[in-house]
C-alpha cells in the first residue's frame, strides 16, 4: 500500500530490518488486551478528487443565500480582500509553529509585532497580546486577571452584554466563585450610571462595559464609569468592536485597564463559529502586563546589533510557571492576528475611517427605512454602530418569507424582536430587497 | 549550505517615508443620504495607521514570510507538538465553512452540520469515547473544559474534592488548567523508568482526589503500561481519569483512551489530525467523554433527529468555552484529513510515527546523548539528555538547537520535560521520509561533533538564519522591554525613560 501523505508506508519492513526489530517489538509495552482488534469503523480512504466531490455534495446541502446574512451578534459578515487571503495562505506562515526559535522565525515574529502595534494604535493602548481565541474567552481571561490582581469576587456587567460572551464568561469564572452583577440600561440603551454606582462596593473586582453594546448602541458616558471605578480601585475592562473605533473614542482615551474585543471584523471570514480572534490589551503598567495571559512579541537586537523580534515575558506562561501561570493558553490565533495586521495595513488611516463611516451609513439607512416604511419600532433609541434591534410582530413569519427569497434576516431575540447587522458586505440593493419582502408580510 | 532569506524589512509604519496618501483597498460605497452624526463627545481623534498601496503591503508580508520556517519549508522535529505535514487538500474545506455565520438558521447549513456530525462520530471511534464536542477552540481550552466538567460532576455528587493529580512529566497546560478551575495541583513523580510511580499514586490518591491528568504515551514518549492499575486506583478513590490528547499520535490506530479507562479526552486536531498550526494558532480541539460524563460536555453538539441535523445541549452541560461553535474552519480540515487517510491510513499513524522515532534512536544510539530506559521502545517521540555533552564541552541543549537551525532544520523542543536535564525532545512524525530522517540524524551527529571540535562557532550559531542569536535580556528587561511601536514612540518622547514599573 502507498499513500501520498505517508512516505515510509511501503518501506516499513526494510526500515525495521535495518534496526533489527519487528513492529511487535515497538509496541511490546502496550498490553495486548487493550489493542484495537479488527478495523476501526471509519470510512475507507478517499483520493483528493473524491474528497472534493464529497465537499461539493455537502455544500449543496447548504442553502445558497443571495447576500451575506444580516446577522451579527458579535461577529459580522465582511468582505475579506484577496490580499489578506493570499498572505495568510503563505505556507511559511500557516504551516509554522509558535516561534520558540526566534532566529528562524523572524517573519512571523515581526508580523505579530506589527499586529500588536497596529492594534495598539486602534485601541490607543500600549500592550497588546498576540491573540486569544475570541472576544468571549478574552473577556473571561480579563476577569480572571482582575481576580488575581485584587482577589475580589464580584464583577459588574451591563444587562445588555452580548449573551454569547456572557455565557463564556460564566463557564470560565463560575468555578472560581466569581459572581456577575448586572447594571440596568437607560431608556436609550446606554448604561445606567445611578444603578452602577449603587452596585459598586469593596467586593467588586471589575467593571465590564461594551462599546457598542449587544444592541449596537454606542455608550456615551464611559468617562464617568472609569472615574467611578478608579475611586473604588476596581479594574476596568472595556469590550470593543475594533471597527467601531474608526468613529468612536478608543479604550485608551478613557484610561481603562484592560481592553478586549473581537478581531473577526478585520479580515477574518465567519468560519461558522471560528477561528476568530480574541483581542486583549492593557495599559503600560507592570501589574497589568505581568498578569496578562497569552503571547507577547517584543523588539530586541541580535549579537551583531541587528534589529530582531522574540517572544517576551514568557515567565508568565504555563510551560515556565505551571500551575502559577497567568493562563493555560498556548495555541492561540496567531495566523488570524496576521490577517488583522494585513487588513488594517490595507485599509490604512483613511480606509479605516471610510469603512466605519460606510457601515454606519448603511446600517442607519436600513434602520430608518424599516421605521419609516414598515412602521417598526426600536426598544432603545440610542445611536448605534453596525447592529440595531427592531420590533417585529412575528419574527418567524418574516424570517420564513425572507428565506424563501434567499435572504437571511436578523437574529431572533424573541418572537417579536430581531437584531440586524448591516455592513459594507450588504449592498443597498440587498437592504432594499429585504425591506420589500418584509413589507409583503408585515 | 542552507541559507534563510534575509531582508532588511522595515516596520510597516516606516515604509511610506514621504507620508503621502495611499490606500491598499477601496471601500465599496453606496449613494445613501445618511450622515455620520456621532457626537463630538465620543468622536475619535486622529489615528496613526500606515498608508500603503496593496503592492507595498503584499511585498512586505511576502518578505516576512520568506524569513519564516514552517513544515512546508522542512522538517520540524518539535517534541509534543506533532508538526506533521499538512495535506493541501485540507484547504478545500474552507468551502463549507468560510462564509457561514454561526447563528444562521440550522436549516440553511445542513451540509456543514453533517460534516460536524461525521467528524464527531469518527473522533468517537478513534478515541473509544461515547460523545464528542467540537466547541473547544484548542487543546488547552479542552483541558479547561474537561476540568470544569470534573468539578461540576463532583459538586453534583456532593463529594468534597479539591486536589488534581498531575504527572511530573505533564505538559504545563495540565497544572495551569487545574489551577484555573481552583484545584490544588499535586504532582505524581515518575519512577526510575520514567513512568507513573503506581505505588506513589496509590499512597497519594485519596477522597480529596478529583482526578488525574495524564497523557499516554507520556511526554518521554513512553507508554504507561500500568494504565489499567492507574485507572483502578483513581476510580477507587472516586476520581476521574483525564486524557491529555497531545500525544495521541503515538497510539492512534493501536489503542484507544476509552479502552484504557479514561473518562474525558481532549484532542488537538492541529496535532494528531494534521491541521496547520498557523504559527501558534488557530488550532482546533475536541472534547470527548464516556458514560455519565457526556452529560457535562460543552455545547453545541450536532445530533441527527428525524433525518435532520440539529444542535443540542447535553442536559448538564458546563456551557460554552468559546463564543460560538468552536473553530469549525479547522474542524473541517481535520474532516478532510480523516477522509483522506481512511481507516487504512489512520491505523498506520502510530505505527509509522513510532517507527520513525525508534529509527532515529537507533541512528543516535552510540553518541553522547543519553536516554532514560534505553531498552524501552518509544512511541512518537523521544527525549534525549545532552547533559554529558554539556558537562564535557559547555555546549548546551540550546546551542545544539541553534546548530541544527544552521543546517536547515527546525530545532527539537528543548528543556522539556523539566525532569530531564538539557533535554532534547524529538518527534519526527509519520510524514518524514527515511531520507529526511537520515539527513536529520546526520545533522544532529555533526552538531555533537562540533560541540567537541568547534564549540565556539556553535555557541555563536545560528548564522544562516535571518538574524543571529537574539538578546533575551534586553528583550525582557523592564527598562528596555518593547512590546509595540507605540512604546517605541513613547520611549523617544520620554528619552528612553519608560520603565515598566
Amino acid at each position: 500500500m502507498t499513500h501520498p501523505w505517508l512516505p515510509n508506508l511501503s518501506s516499513k519492513e526494510d526500515i525495521l530490518k535495518r534496526m533489527g526489530k519487528t513492529e511487535e517489538d515497538l509496541f511490546s509495552d502496550v498490553p495486548k488486551e487493550l489493542m484495537i482488534k479488527g478495523d476501526l469503523n471509519l470510512p475507507t480512504r478517499r483520493s483528493e478528487y473524491e474528497v472534493k466531490l464529497r465537499l461539493k455534495e455537502l455544500k449543496e446541502k447548504n442553502v445558497q443565500l443571495k447576500y451575506p446574512p444580516f446577522l451579527g451578534g458579535g461577529v459580522c459578515p465582511h468582505y475579506v480582500p484577496e490580499a489578506v487571503k493570499f498572505i495568510i495562505s503563505r505556507s511559511e506562515f500557516y504551516t509554522s509553529y509558535t516561534p520558540y526559535q526566534p532566529e528562524i522565525s523572524q517573519g512571523i515574529l515581526q508580523a505579530l509585532y506589527e499586529y500588536q502595534s497596529l492594534m495598539a494604535e486602534i485601541l490607543d493602548m500600549e500592550v497588546v497580546n498576540s491573540s486569544m481565541y475570541d472576544w468571549g474567552s478574552s473577556l473571561a481571561e480579563a476577569v480572571l486577571m482582575a481576580f488575581r490582581i485584587n482577589g475580589r469576587k464580584k464583577v459588574i456587567i451591563p444587562e445588555l452584554i452580548n449573551p454569547f460572551h456572557e455565557e463564556v464568561l460564566r463557564t470560565w469564572t463560575e468555578p472560581r466563585g466569581i459572581t456577575l452583577v448586572k447594571v440596568k440600561p437607560n431608556e436609550d440603551g446606554s448604561l445606567n450610571l445611578d444603578d452602577l454606582s449603587r452596585k459598586l462596593n469593596e467586593e467588586v473586582s471589575a467593571i465590564y462595559v461594551e462599546q457598542p453594546n449587544f444592541y449596537g448602541i454606542i455608550e456615551d458616558n464611559l468617562e464617568a464609569v472609569v472615574e467611578l471605578a478608579r475611586r473604588m480601585k476596581v479594574v476596568t475592562i472595556m469590550g470593543v468592536n475594533p471597527l467601531s473605533l474608526s468613529l468612536v473614542k478608543p479604550p485608551g482615551e478613557y484610561g481603562v485597564d484592560i481592553a478586549v474585543g473581537e478581531g473577526q471584523e478585520l479580515g477574518i471570514p465567519l468560519n461558522y463559529g471560528g477561528p476568530y480572534m480574541g483581542i486583549m490589551a492593557v495599559r503600560w503598567d507592570a501589574k497589568l502586563v505581568r498578569q496578562m495571559p497569552g503571547r507577547i512579541v517584543g523588539k530586541t537586537k541580535d549579537e551583531n546589533g541587528k534589529q530582531g523580534y522574540t517572544l517576551i515575558l514568557q515567565t508568565r506562561e504555563q510551560f515556565a510557571r505551571r500551575e502559577k501561570a497567568t493562563s493555560n493558553i498556548t495555541t492561540n490565533e496567531s495566523l488570524m492576528a496576521i490577517a488583522n495586521a494585513v487588513y488594517i495595513s490595507l485599509l490604512g488611516k483613511n480606509g479605516f475611517k471610510e469603512l466605519g463611516e460606510e457601515i454606519y451609513r448603511r446600517s442607519h439607512y436600513a434602520m430608518r427605512k424599516m421605521v419609516k416604511e414598515l412602521g417598526l419600532s426600536r426598544t432603545f433609541q440610542g445611536d448605534f454602530f453596525e447592529e440595531f434591534e427592531v420590533n417585529l410582530k412575528n419574527y418567524d413569519k418574516v424570517h420564513e418569507a425572507l428565506l424563501k427569497r434567499g435572504i437571511h434576516g436578523g437574529l431572533k431575540l424573541s418572537d417579536t424582536s430581531s437584531l440586524l447587522c448591516v455592513t459594507e458586505a450588504h449592498p443597498k440593493k440587498a437592504i432594499d430587497e429585504m425591506v420589500d419582502v418584509m413589507k409583503e408580510v408585515i | 549550505m542552507w541559507r534563510q532569506a534575509v531582508w532588511d524589512e522595515p516596520l510597516i509604519f516606516e515604509i511610506n517615508r514621504t507620508k503621502s496618501r495611499r490606500q491598499g483597498i477601496l471601500i465599496p460605497k453606496e449613494e445613501i443620504e445618511e450622515d455620520v452624526s456621532i457626537p463630538d463627545s465620543v468622536r475619535r481623534k486622529e489615528i496613526d495607521l500606515p498608508e500603503l498601496t496593496e503592492n507595498e503591503v503584499v511585498r512586505h508580508f511576502v518578505r516576512l514570510s520568506q524569513m519564516n520556517y514552517g513544515v512546508d519549508t522542512g522538517m520540524m522535529p518539535l517534541g509534543s507538538c506533532t508538526m506533521k505535514y499538512n495535506p493541501k487538500s485540507e484547504e478545500l474545506a474552507q468551502d463549507i465553512t468560510g462564509d457561514y455565520h454561526p447563528l444562521q438558521d440550522v436549516n440553511t447549513v445542513q451540509g456543514t452540520l453533517e460534516m460536524i456530525y461525521e467528524t464527531q462520530e469518527w473522533l468517537k471511534e478513534v478515541t473509544g469515547m461515547d460523545e464528542c464536542s467540537l466547541q473547544v477552540p484548542a487543546g488547552s481550552a479542552g483541558e479547561l473544559a474537561g476540568v470544569i466538567m470534573i468539578r461540576k460532576y463532583h459538586l453534583e455528587k456532593e463529594s468534597h474534592k479539591d486536589e488534581m493529580l498531575v504527572a511530573d512529566t505533564a505538559h504545563g497546560t495540565n497544572p495551569a488548567s487545574a489551577s484555573m478551575v481552583g484545584y490544588k495541583v499535586v504532582y505524581i513523580k515518575s519512577n526510575e523508568e520514567g513512568l507513573v510511580d503506581v505505588d506513589l499514586l496509590r499512597s497519594t490518591a485519596s477522597e480529596r482526589t478529583a482526578g488525574f491528568m495524564l497523557t499516554n504515551p507520556n511526554t518521554l514518549g513512553l507508554f504507561e503500561e500500568n494504565i489499567g492499575e492507574i485507572s483502578k486506583v483513581i476510580h477507587e478513590n472516586g476520581g476521574l481519569l483525564y486524557y491529555d490528547g497531545a500525544n495521541l499520535n503515538g497510539i492512534l490506530g493501536i489503542v484507544r483512551p476509552g479502552d484504557m479507562g479514561f473518562d474525558i479526552v481532549h484532542l488537538n486536531l492541529h496535532k494528531t489530525f494534521g491541521v496547520p498550526h498557523g504559527g501558534g494558532g488557530p488550532g482546533a480541539g475536541a472534547l470527548c467523554a464516556k458514560g455519565e460524563m457526556t452529560r457535562y460536555l460543552p455545547y453545541p453538539i450536532v445530533e441527527k433527529a428525524e433525518g435532520k441535523f440539529i444542535m443540542n445541549k447535553p442536559e448538564r452541560s458546563i456551557g460554552k468555552i468559546s463564543s460560538f461553535n468552536g473553530n469549525i474552519g479547522n474542524v473541517a480540515r481535520a474532516y478532510v484529513y480523516i477522509m483522506g487517510l481512511g481507516r487504512e491510513g489512520i491505523s498506520e499513524i502510530a505505527r509509522l510515527s513510532t517507527l520513525a522515532t525508534n529509527y532515529l534512536i537507533d541512528r543516535l544510539k552510540d553518541t553522547k546523548l543519553e536516554l532514560k530506559s534505553p531498552n524501552r521502545p518509544r512511541k512518537h517521540e523521544v527525549v534525549f539528555s545532552a547533559k554529558k555533552i554539556f558537562d564535557e564541552t559547555g555546549i548546551s541543549a540550546l546551542d545544539i538547537a541553534k546548530g541544527l537551525l544552521d543546517q536547515g532544520f527546525y530545532a527539537p523542543t528543548i528543556y522539556f520535560p523539566p525532569i530531564v536535564e538539557e533535554a532534547l525532545m524529538i518527534e519526527p512524525t509519520e510524514t518524514e521520509s527515511i531520507e529526511t530522517l537520515d539527513m536529520f540524524a546526520n545533522a544532529l551527529l555533526k552538531t555533537i561533533e562540533d560541540a567537541y571540535s568547534n564549540p565556539d562557532s556553535l555557541r555563536r550559531s545560528p548564522s544562516n538564519t535571518a538574524v543571529g542569536r537574539l538578546d533575551q535580556t534586553k528583550a525582557n528587561h523592564p527598562s528596555t522591554v518593547t512590546p509595540s511601536y507605540k512604546v517605541e514612540k513613547l520611549r523617544l518622547l520620554l528619552k528612553n525613560d519608560l520603565i515598566l514599573k
